[in-house]
């Protein structure tokens, strides 16, 4: 233990030189006009916070990175606040995935001082970190946090970026409903909050369609025996089936189904919409639907896609253009307000209008994206592509919407790189077969 | 009926898997007493050993039975390794404590194992390749697939070989003095700590080749995947008989059918208010009915409150 | 008048010890304040660790029974205070009121499982306290439907802070110019409480039921021909430790303000059984040191590790949860093998654990 305080002392006293270093910039330097360095410029922290070990690290960097490129964009072209030059500090932290590491981290990030928190990735962990923020008037926004909870806890600091799972289930259910017309459909789950979550929003939209559902089925994220469900399901023989799941038991689920020789139209949300379904499910996989929130990372703006790649040498994932998107808009609500004082630029945040990465951006009252997209892929030779958006409640197949995007692209305001701009939506390409 | 069918085939197979795995623990048990929480972790050593083996010849033309037959001959030693080491650093020094200590090491060394295997594999799942054409045969209005065919008289083949033994051989005759009386076993001439490594390692071979076939059945094998296995099959050994050799086959093959047709039927049963997601529940309700009403269990001697 | 002196110093510098013990736990959340509010919420978890550590204590350490389901009756408090104090049915009881509750159905739940599991002894014992945690487990997740109690594995958000009429344990205020974080109240707070379990299990250890447990656990035949009715005494053990993880339960409930069944899984019983282990049971007091030393060591570790293995090799190989839950692993396996009393071992205990037959 006295090593633990030993250290604990030292760590208090490098924070409390690091606010006193804080402090002192912040004052006015009248005496010393003729020092020919410029002053250091202001420095404003913002934390990204997401599962950086664990089952789905590799996600949670991906939304790092997105932040990561935001920032740095900003610190390259400079940013003004106040009259004074301003340098943004991306803190990280990782929150495992465990809200009570979770809750742990947050804390972690409000003693940092940082004006503004992108994340969490999971809706578990974000739900009770969101209440540490909101007690620290904080601003915090998910670009992955999909359960509707989290903004309906009335917290005015709180958004996403993303949609919720009432607005993703609902969309593949209603494609399942106007493309394939079932009969009956299946519902499985893997009981946890994600996948009840959005199979619940499913089971919603698809009674009212008037399709007849069975009663639901329910593994856990650990299952690889769906065998006993399966046959149970084969014997009621339901024309498609809906799984709320990730890919790790999803592709086995695929797997089993085909080889007792049932020959439903399979789809899953978001979790399972990955190309780890075709390793896991073999050819059981060809021709999946599957949802995700948001426009697909092939349809992002290409200005974006370019930066993200040459910046860190890989594809985006999944949600990296919606944490781009949440940092640059916290940037965007610090500039339109001029001042980095969450207090001053929250309330430019609510009634921002932004067009990013992942398209227009503007919030409702709750916090959630208005009119956000959803996309559903179908898998095609090993891979998932997309066919379809979802808007407003009105299913545009892919093609006609790079169309449209293509359209609008040179209108689309980026006015400090206008060549990137102009460029065609490069996206179309694996569209186009 | 042809779905009933289906579901007794389904609890078939799953029940000969936990068979084997429960082969291992009643072994163990029979012998010293003990039940080694960590032998599910055996289970899953030797399927992501085997994957490994497997993926890595998958582009090599040798045909598939051949690459999965190599890929259990290399788990196999693996897991008689484990399962060797397992006993000589945690469990035979604490053979003459008391009955606490060495349950704990056993929780311990399966976290332990289960991290390891973490760190070698990291925590994405492996996939079994698609090697082996998928064959189905039609029976009665279900189907079964070759690969449960292979399952099934896999596990009757090791169970005949193991009661073969364990009965007919001197090795057998030195493991069951033991298991009655390890004092008068080592007068009669009996090298007991070779007795019980010896028991762990085909307990640790048998949980090897049983990783390698729930792998291949279910075609994915993760880090985590051993310990609610061996809790189950666990149950089996005990709703069998602990220590007891066919009691673990029958555990196993009962327990296996109770979930398929527990799965199957109950939400139509109880009109929906349990349903398959009470699946993980059996086993345990089987295990504490089992320990309460009958602690000897099906057809076991022993009495359940030995210390 | 000599030897009146020598008991009055001996007896004023065990105070003053203890008066420095108490000043340096008062002080201890403001000098982690210092270091960042964030080591506040961990020293809270510790305490909360601690008192849950301090029941199965009871279960594992007096009694000689080995509970691998103690999170079961840790989750049940926790959903006790959830649904009594939270939005989900619109009830909001002041916690004074919930905690007794949630001890008492801990309490229940701790009787149901033992008493028809009791005259099971040791592994067997072991292993039905496995499977009953995970059925509560399973149960938790699924009573969403027909009937939603437990609203599944969407778990229960925006559960109440304790609070005491307008004194609200979540809020930041400045008292006598000192600022007092909502974790630093909750610090005092929980510090109380695990003061009141110390002292509760101190007075238990050396009572007659203690004895009592002490006897069945030594012996159990020998306790029963003293005259000890074992079911009844072993039940009492299994239906205090139910109460404490009962009381832990709504704490970390309260604290978290949100909770779900994926926080009550084996892992988190293994973790307080390490926590026990480390300590050593059926010693109070190293099983306080173990739960301290087993949530700060880890956290330590997080912040050293990885920017450690990162400067050395450029990119994280051992990952600080695996680190965490090898020394889980190694501290069960270490302990048993080499010091199998615990860090801190009691003397009887000692005596029974390192006997050689």
């Amino acid at each position: 233990m006295q090593g633990t305080r030993f250290s604990l002392a030292i760590f208090a006293a490098v924070a409390a030189l690091t606010l006193a270093g804080c402090g002192e910039e912040k004052k006015p330097e009248p005496a010393v006009a003729a020092a020919p360095p410029p002053p250091p410029p202001l420095v404003v922290k913002l934390g990204h916070v997401g599962p950086l070990t664990g089952g789905i690290a590799h996600l949670g960097k991906d939304n790092e990175n997105g932040a990561r490129l935001a920032v740095d964009e900003a610190n390259a072209k400079g940013l003004t606040l106040g009259g004074k030059k301003v340098k943004l500090e991306l803190v990280t932290e990782d929150d495992q995935a465990d809200p009570k590491v979770g809750t742990t981290v947050a804390q972690k990030l409000v003693d940092a001082k940082v004006v503004g928190v992108i994340g969490h990735l999971n809706s578990g962990v974000s739900i009770p970190a969101s209440a540490i923020y909101n007690q620290a008037a904080i601003p915090m926004i998910s670009g992955s946090s999909t359960n509707p909870q989290l903004t309906e806890q009335g917290f005015k600091n709180v958004f996403r970026v993303v949609g919720r799972d009432d607005q993703q289930g609902p969309a593949i259910a209603s494609y399942l409903a106007s493309e394939v017309k079932p009969k009956t459909v299946a519902v499985i789950d893997d009981a946890t909050a994600y996948g009840e979550g959005l199979a619940n929003e499913v089971e919603k939209t698809l009674k009212a369609a008037g399709i007849k559902v069975l009663p639901r089925e329910k593994g856990t994220d650990k299952t690889t025996d769906f065998m006993a469900i399966l046959t149970k399901l084969k014997g009621k023989k339901p024309n498609a089936v809906f799984y709320g799941g990730m890919d790790a038991t999803g592709g086995p689920l695929l797997k089993q189904a085909r080889e007792l020789g049932i020959k439903a139209v399979f789809a899953f949300g978001d979790g399972a919409c990955t190309d780890k379904m075709k390793e896991l499910a073999g050819d059981a996989a060809e021709g999946l639907l599957c949802s995700q929130a948001g426009l697909p990372v092939q349809a992002a703006n290409k200005k974006f896609l370019d930066a993200y790649k040459a910046k860190f040498n890989v594809e985006p994932i999944l949600y990296a253009p919606f944490t781009y998107d949440a940092a640059n808009l916290i940037i965007a609500a610090m500039k339109k307000a001029d001042s980095p004082d969450p207090a001053k630029y929250l309330p430019e945040l609510a009634k921002i209008s932004y067009e990013g990465a992942s398209g227009k951006i503007e919030f409702d009252d709750k916090g959630d994206r208005k009119d956000a997209e959803m996309t559903i892929f179908t898998m095609k030779g090993g891979k998932i592509e997309p066919i379809a958006i979802i808007k407003s409640g009105k299913t545009i197949k892919f093609e006609d919407f790079l169309k449209t995007a293509e359209a609008a692209a040179p209108a689309a305001p980026a006015p400090e790189a206008p060549k990137a701009a102009a460029e065609p939506v490069k996206a179309a390409e694996p569209a186009k077969k | 009926m042809d779905i009933f069918l289906q579901q007794i085939i389904n609890g078939l197979t799953l029940g000969s898997v936990y068979a084997i795995v429960a082969l291992g623990y009643t072994m163990v048990y029979g012998i010293i007493q003990l039940i080694n929480f960590a032998h599910g972790e055996l289970v899953m050593i030797g399927a992501m050993v085997a994957f490994s083996v497997i993926n890595a010849l998958a582009g090599t033309h040798l045909p598939p039975v051949l690459i999965v037959f190599i890929g259990i001959l290399a788990a196999i030693p693996v897991c008689m390794l484990v399962g060797y080491a397992m006993e000589r650093i945690a469990y035979r020094p604490l053979r003459s404590a008391p009955r606490l200590a060495p349950l704990i090491t056993a929780i311990g060394i399966s976290i332990i194992l289960q991290h390891l295997a973490l760190l070698v594999w990291s925590r994405n799942p492996l996939a079994f390749p698609q090697i082996i054409p998928f064959v189905t045969f039609p029976i009665g209005g279900a189907i079964i697939s070759g690969v449960q065919i292979a399952i099934i008289l896999t596990s009757v083949l090791m169970m005949g070989a193991l009661t073969f033994m364990v009965y007919r051989t001197k090795l057998g005759i030195a493991m069951r003095a033991t298991s009655q009386n390890p004092l008068v076993a080592g007068l009669m001439g009996i090298d007991i700590d070779r007795i019980i490594s010896f028991t762990f390692i085909v307990g640790a071979a048998l949980a090897a080749v049983a990783g390698v076939m729930v792998g291949t059945y279910y075609g994915i094998a993760h880090y985590g995947m051993g310990s609610l296995l061996g809790m189950k099959a666990f149950s089996a050994a005990v709703l069998g008989g602990i220590g007891n050799l066919a009691g673990a086959m029958l555990g196993g093959i009962l327990l296996g059918i109770v979930e398929a047709l527990g799965a199957g039927y109950i939400g139509d049963l109880t009109n929906n208010v349990f349903g398959s997601n009470y699946q993980d529940v059996f086993a345990f309700m089987v295990l504490i009915g089992v320990l309460v009403f009958r602690p000897s269990g099906l057809l076991g001697e022993r009495v359940g409150d030995r210390a | 008048m000599n030897i009146f002196a020598k008991i009055l110093t001996k007896a004023r510098s065990k105070w003053v010890g203890v008066a420095l013990i108490a000043l340096a736990l008062i002080a201890l959340p403001f000098a982690l304040a210092a270091a960042g509010t964030a080591w506040v919420r961990i020293a809270n978890l510790a305490i909360l660790f601690a008192f849950l550590a301090l029941g199965l204590n009871i279960v594992v350490g007096f009694a000689g029974l080995l509970d691998l389901g103690y999170i079961a009756f840790y989750g049940v408090g926790a959903y006790v205070y959830a649904l009594l104090a939270s939005p989900h049915f619109n009830l909001h009881l002041p916690f004074w009121v919930i905690l007794p509750i949630g001890a008492l159905v801990a309490c229940v739940f701790g009787v149901l499982l033992g008493a028809p599991t009791l005259k099971l002894r040791g592994d067997y014992l072991a292993i039905v306290t496995l499977g009953f945690g995970e059925i509560v487990r399973i149960f938790l997740n699924n009573l969403s439907r027909p009937f939603n109690l437990t609203n599944g594995p969407q778990g229960i958000s925006r559960i109440d802070p304790f609070s005491f009429g307008a004194f609200d344990f979540s809020r930041n205020e400045t008292i006598a110019g000192l600022a007092f974080s909502g974790p630093i109240k909750y610090y005092y707070l929980l510090l109380a409480l695990l003061l009141l379990a110390i002292v509760v299990n101190l007075r238990l250890q050396h009572s007659r039921i203690g004895r009592a447990w002490e006897a069945i656990r030594e012996d159990e035949i020998a306790a029963r021909a003293m005259g000890i009715n074992t079911t009844r005494i072993k039940l009492l053990a299994f239906a205090m430790g139910a109460s404490f993880g009962g009381v832990a339960g709504g704490m970390f409930a309260a604290i978290q303000g949100f909770i779900s069944p994926e926080s009550f899984v084996l892992v988190e019983s293994v973790m307080v059984l390490s926590m026990v282990v480390l300590g050593g049971m059926g010693n109070v007091w190293g099983v306080v040191l173990g739960a301290v030393l087993l949530t700060f060591v880890p956290e330590l570790l997080r912040d050293w590790v990885q920017p450690v293995q990162q400067s050395l090799f450029g990119k994280t190989i051992i990952e600080p949860e695996v680190i965490r839950m090898l020394l889980f692993g190694l501290a069960l396996v270490l302990m048993m093998l080499f010091r199998p009393a615990g860090l801190l071992p009691s003397a009887i205990r000692k005596r029974e654990l390192t006997k050689q037959k």
